[in-house]
This record gives structure tokens, sequence and C-alpha cells, in this order.
């Protein structure tokens, strides 16, 4: 964030500049493209610097041999076929890999699901129950409240809330709901998923409530008097109208999800396995290629979620 | 839990700091001009890389009033230390790390031997490093990355470990200790004397290990073995054939819900314990004492097969040369010199130099920590907290019942590779 802003202002003093004296020699001769450019010059300039040439290190890296103590620039797929190790003997059982992305496609699901539903419904309600902009800015602005604090301590939070001698489970054993502690509230998938649906929902809320700010209001008054019901206007006009929403929430949550591993190792007590947690322990075995191959994989998966997801609404055409 | 964080925010710091200086280049204005300090071309200075167990400020303190030299922490965790030797070899001066990171870093060529001949003190450190006993003559179980397996080189620029002493010294030991698993007395309510209890099912889901996979397998072979279910020629350097034998009984006892989180981190093995989720884990001596200290009977317990013991020292970057070194070598001097021998006893760790510390304890300190004698008066930290009351005596006893039953050490294996896959089929499992 810093650094981008930095190279904003290094680079801005320069353009402007530039721009100005072009405006006053040659203004005649500034095409509208040139324009154009140099607009999005500024940030094409940090995607290069910082994601792509980045990303093409990691690519590199992920073929590269390595020892205990230093990367070897000689090719290897080394990273790779040890990732899959096993994969065709183990069958049918699953191999290492196999088990992790399947449980991290399973959090990613159930988190997305999750988060949808809500998402929806308080953008729903944001979008059309309240009626002043006023009250709609104050209101979601509350929904930011959680993000005042840092994403380490609001999920810590829920551990002595959640714990075997934690408030919910001594509060149940009091009113005699149970008369052992419920040992599945933490460390378990549960508190994992409830943890990322803690923290990833707003970012499902904003861009819905984004794309139902804009529905136009005499759509659905249009459904109302050709006597659709609720549910109909809802299935018919909002849901669709609310779609390029949707599908830019979900794709926030679901990247989010699918490199996640600190929530998930915080949450799931280490015992869980995740795309992102396999990099992290190659990584501080120093054995880069191998974190390089996996972080390749992972890429690999996530774009594909993606792709798949705007084949269903085209983003671009709906904004 | 803080020292996870902790980790994630210095890679992300190093990481914005080489993106800001990519987005230097990037936006064509040269180098960044950043630090908002100036230094002094006089001030001895000197860059400090290692983890939080021997940054105390209480030791910079008295090491720049003792010596006018300045120590700058650089902390990170123990992976972390190696990948910036690896990775940034210019970025520390001098480098606090554990043995069994030399058959990582030696081969690297990125650190500087040091010369035996410059430690006022070398002569004096304990054999448990140099000959592998005890001071009293009991011989040490050398199982692992032992120290005194990688403590010399056989040349001023060798990659090679020499079998015998020479004057080039790899680290010069500082900070060392015995670790078994910790208990909850009042929860369990037996006795408990084997590493086998770790995986009894009578504390399902309530167990826990330490999620470094180096160090966590080497617990798990203890309890294989304590088990009888095998016995290996050495913890520290198993064959394929043993990891996967290990891993195969951590992995049913993980199915079975025998554990009920893994730790990576001080205060989680300290929340853990104290919150009650675990009554039985791998646990550090100054982690017991923490649980202790909140009102809550945590034992450090002693075990019949013995302990897995570590050991940590200071070597220089190879960077360092000139007024540096020499400044290096009076640090080193210096903190074998008692100050922080002493303030690192009383913390539950041992000092490499024995007899400097003691002259830096008082005799009833010495006497607790080291003797195993009941405490005289109130034993306190060195920030002055109380951590026993008069009358206790430290868990496992003596120095000499404490080193002397040590039956491996931290290492890093042949198989490493290997066992690291491995660990993640288990955390998958």
């Amino acid at each position: 964030m810093d650094t981008s802003e930095d190279i904003l202002h290094q680079a801005s003093p320069d353009l402007v500049r530039g721009s100005e004296t072009a405006r006053r020699s040659k203004a005649a001769r500034l095409s509208p493209s040139f324009i154009s450019w140099l607009q999005a010059g500024p940030m094409m300039l940090v995607f290069l610097a910082f994601f792509l040439i980045p990303l093409v290190f990691v690519v590199i890296v992920s073929f590269w041999d390595y020892n205990e103590y230093q990367l070897l620039p000689a090719f290897s797929g080394r990273g790779y076929t040890d990732t899959f190790e096993g994969c065709i003997a183990q069958l049918p059982d699953l191999c290492t890999i196999g088990k992790t992305y399947l449980m991290t496609l399973k959090l990613c699901f159930m988190v997305w699901a999750i988060t949808l539903f809500i998402g929806f419904w308080v953008a729903y309600f944001l979008a059309f129950h309240v009626k002043s902009k006023t009250w709609q800015m104050g209101l979601s602005l509350l929904c930011t409240i959680p993000f005042w604090t840092s994403n380490v301590i609001r999920m810590i939070a829920w551990i002595p809330l959640l714990g075997r001698n934690g408030l919910v489970n001594s509060g149940l054993m009091k009113t005699g709901l149970i008369d052992h502690p419920l040992e599945w509230l933490l460390f378990s998938e549960f508190s994992v998923v409830l943890a990322l649906v803690h923290l990833f929902t707003f970012f499902m809320v904003v861009p819905i409530f984004n794309s139902m700010v804009r529905i136009d209001k005499s759509l659905i008054e249009a459904a109302y008097d050709a006597g659709a019901t609720g549910f109909q206007t809802l299935v018919n006009v909002i849901i669709p109208l609310a779609k390029p929403g949707i599908v830019i929430g979900s794709i926030f949550v679901i990247t989010i999800v699918m490199g996640d591993f600190i929530t998930i190792g915080v949450m799931g007590g280490q015992q869980i396995a995740a795309a992102g947690k396999i990099i992290e322990t190659r990584v501080n075995a120093l054995q880069f290629p191998a974190a390089a191959a996996n972080a390749v994989i992972l890429l690999a998966i996530t774009f594909l979620i993606i792709t798949m997801m705007s084949r269903i609404v085209d983003i671009k055409k709906e904004l | 839990m803080s020292e996870t964080t902790r980790t994630t925010g210095v890679s992300r710091r190093t990481l914005l700091k080489g993106t800001a200086g990519l987005a230097g280049l990037a936006a064509g204005s040269g180098a960044i001009t950043g630090f908002p300090y100036v230094k002094s071309a006089d001030a001895k200075v000197l860059r400090y890389l290692g983890t939080a167990v021997n940054e105390g400020d209480d030791i910079s303190k008295q090491c720049l009033k003792d010596t006018g030299i300045k120590i700058e922490y650089i902390t990170a965790t123990t992976d972390d230390v190696t990948k910036r030797v690896m990775t940034q070899p210019n970025s520390f001066d001098v480098l606090d790390t554990e043995y069994f990171s030399l058959k990582k870093l030696v081969p690297s060529g990125n650190i500087l031997a040091l010369d035996a001949k410059k430690i006022k003190e070398f002569d004096n450190i304990t054999p448990v490093f140099t000959k592998g006993e005890t001071p009293g003559g009991k011989k040490i179980g050398g199982q692992g990355t032992a120290p005194w397996k990688v403590l010399y080189l056989e040349g001023k620029d060798s990659k090679k470990f020499a079998t015998s002493a020479t004057e080039f010294v790899t680290l010069i030991p500082t900070v060392y200790n015995a670790d078994t698993l910790g208990i909850r007395p009042d929860l369990i309510k037996r006795p408990i004397s084997s590493w086998s209890e770790l995986l009894n099912p009578e504390f399902k889901g309530k167990a826990s290990i330490l999620n470094i996979p180096s160090i966590g397998i080497m617990d798990a072979a203890m309890v294989v073995e304590a088990s009888g279910k095998y016995k290996y020629a050495d913890k520290g350097n198993m064959t394929k054939e043993e990891i996967d034998l290990t891993m195969k009984v951590m992995i049913e006892a993980k199915k079975a819900g025998q554990f009920r989180a893994f730790w990576k981190d001080f205060n989680e093995s300290v929340n853990l314990m104290a919150s009650g989720e675990t009554v039985i884990q791998s646990m550090w001596s100054p982690a017991v004492t923490k649980v202790r200290s909140m009102g809550i009977p945590c034992t450090f317990q002693p075990l019949k097969e013995g302990y897995r013991s570590w050991a940590s020292g200071f070597c220089v970057s190879k960077g360092v040369s000139g007024a540096k070194l020499e400044w290096a070598y009076e640090f080193v001097n210096w903190f074998l010199s008692g100050y922080a021998g002493a303030y690192l006893n009383r913390q539950g760790y041992y000092s490499a130099v024995l007899s400097t510390a003691k002259a830096h304890m008082e005799p009833y300190e010495w006497a607790y920590w080291m003797e195993g004698k009941p405490a005289e008066k109130d034993i306190k930290a060195p920030d002055g907290s109380l951590l026993e009351k008069a009358g206790a005596v430290r868990d496992g006893g003596s120095y000499e019942d404490r080193m002397g039953a040590v039956a491996c050490w931290n290492a890093v294996m042949d198989e490493n590779d290997y066992m690291v896959r491995k660990w993640n089929e288990f955390i998958a499992a």
C-alpha cells in the first residue's frame, strides 16, 4: 500500500509537469489514446513491478533444484513431482496434496456460501429497507467497525469464547443444556469457518450493496405492478441485477480463503491442512523451489475458479 | 501467537523494504534515502540477529554500560533467522543461532568461524559442549546434532566440521536447556514418568505437540521409542523408513483425536496449558514457569527416557571485518563474563560458562537453579517478579541430573526434505 503510494507520489510530479508542458507547447498533437496511456501508466507500472515480475520469478524458481542451504539454478521438476508424490500409487486414497486441496476447497465453499447468504441479506437490508442516504452510509460504516482492530486480534478473540473452559461452554453447562464441554467449538472446522465468516462477510456486503443501490427502483415498481410476488421480484429482478456484485464479492472471499493459512492455523489448532500452510512449511525449511511450485499450483487452481465464475457473469460488461 | 504475528510482520516488513527499493527504481528516482537518524562514526554498534530467547533489554543495556557497544536487536523466529543468513548475509553482524542450523549455515559460506584463542573464557566453557559430558563426568546422549559434533571447523574458511578440537569455532555457546513434556498435575492427578504418556488414550483430545517439523518429529520419536515400538539408531537422523514409521504412529494418534492442537511458539504453548485445553504437551522450561506464575500448577516433568536438548551460541557474519570484528569478539567475551549468564540461569536456561555466572548469582539462587536444592528464599525472575516461593525445588533437579539425562539434541536430518513432506502429510491426515 505504502509503496504503491510512494511510487505515485514520486511519479506524479514528473507526469504532471510533463503533461503541462506538453499541453502548452503541442496541445493540438496530444491524441486521446496517449492521454489514456498516461492515465493508466502508473497503475501499469505498479502492476508490472509488484505483480508480474515477481510472479515470473516465482514460476522460474519453481523449476529450479535445491539442497539444504541453497537454490541450484538448474532446470528441475522436483518441486512439482515431490508435491504430487504418491498421488497415483496411493489410489484410491488421496495423496497429501489431494487431501489438502479437498480440505481447502471444502472450507472455501462453506465460507463462500455462508458469507454470500449473510452478505446478500445485509446488503439487501441496506439497499432497500434503509430509505435515507445518511442512514445507509452510517450503517455501512458500522459494518467496518470490526476492521478497526487487526485481523489477528479479531481471530484470537474467539479463543476464550469457544475454549473448553470458555464462555460459551461454561454458559451452556450452567444452564444445564450440556454436561460435558463441547470440544468441537474450538480447534475444529467449525471454528475455522466461524472466524473466516466473521473476517470476510464484509467483503461480500460492499460489492453486493454497490450493485443493489444502482438498481433502478422503477424496475421493482414495474414488477410489483405486473403482479409479481416479493419472491418473484427477488429471483427475477434483484438477483440478476445484483449478479456483478455477487461475483465480485465471491472472488474476494474465495481468493482470500484459498490462500489463507494463518486463520486456519490459529483456529484449527494447526491440525487442519491448507494450501497456504504447505507453502509456509516449505519456505520455513528453506525449500524455496518446492514452495514456489506449490504457489504456482495454488495460483492455477484459484485462477481456474475465477475463470469459471467470470464465465457465469461477464463482469466487464455488467460494470 | 504473538510470535507468529511477529513473524509475518517481519517478513512483510522485509518484503516492503525490498519492494520499496524496487519502487524507487521503477519511479526512476534512484535510491530511497531512508533512515531518520544519523549514526556517529565512532559509535560501536553491532546488529544482533536472533530469536527472542537471549534478546533481553537488560542485557543490551548492561553491555552498553560495560563495553560501550550498542546492540541493535533484529528479532526473528528460528526459521526466519536461518532464512535471513542465507538470503541477506550482510544485514547483520552477530548471529545468535542454534547448533542444528549449522548444517545449513556452514555450507552456505555466509558465517565466519571465530578464533578460540580470542575468547577469554573458552577453556572454561562447560564440557557439555566440548566433550559431551557434564562437569561431574556423566556421559550425555549424542543423538541428533550434538554441539560437539559441529563445534569446530577444519580451517578458517573450511566448510567441513572437524572431528577433533581446532582453533576455529563455529558457534561460541551461550545458552542451552533440556526439554521434556509439560503436564498439568492438578488435572492428571497421577504420576507421569514416560514419554509414551503423550499418546495415552487417557489424554485423548488433551495432548499437544510442537509444530516445528524438525523438533516435533524428535519428540514423536521419543514417544515411539518409549512405547517400545521401535529403537532408533539416531533419532536426529532417521532413514526414510524410520520417518514413515514415526509418522504412521503420529497419524494414527491424530486420526483418533489424541491432539487438541499443535503449537508453534512460546505463547501458544502457554495459552493451551493455562486454559486447560491441553494437560500434557511438549514444552519449553520458561513456558512452564510462565504458566506457574499465573497461579496454575504446571510441571516440567522429568521422564525416564531422558530429555531432548538444544543449544545456541554466537557467530559472526562473513561480511564483518576490521574494527567491527574486534567489537564482536569484545561483545562475545562480555557475554560470557557472567552478567548475561546469570540472567539466563535465572530464567531457567543454562549458561555456557558456569563459573562466571555463579559469581554473578546469589548463593541461594545458584543452589535452587543449578544444584536442585530447595529454595532458601523466594526465587525471583530477572525482572523481579516472583517465580517460586521459598521451599520449592526445581523440576528435574540439578544441572548434573538434567543435562546428564539428555538423550538427544535438536537436529536437521539428512532426509530433511522427505521429512518435511511427511510432516505436511501428518497435518493433512
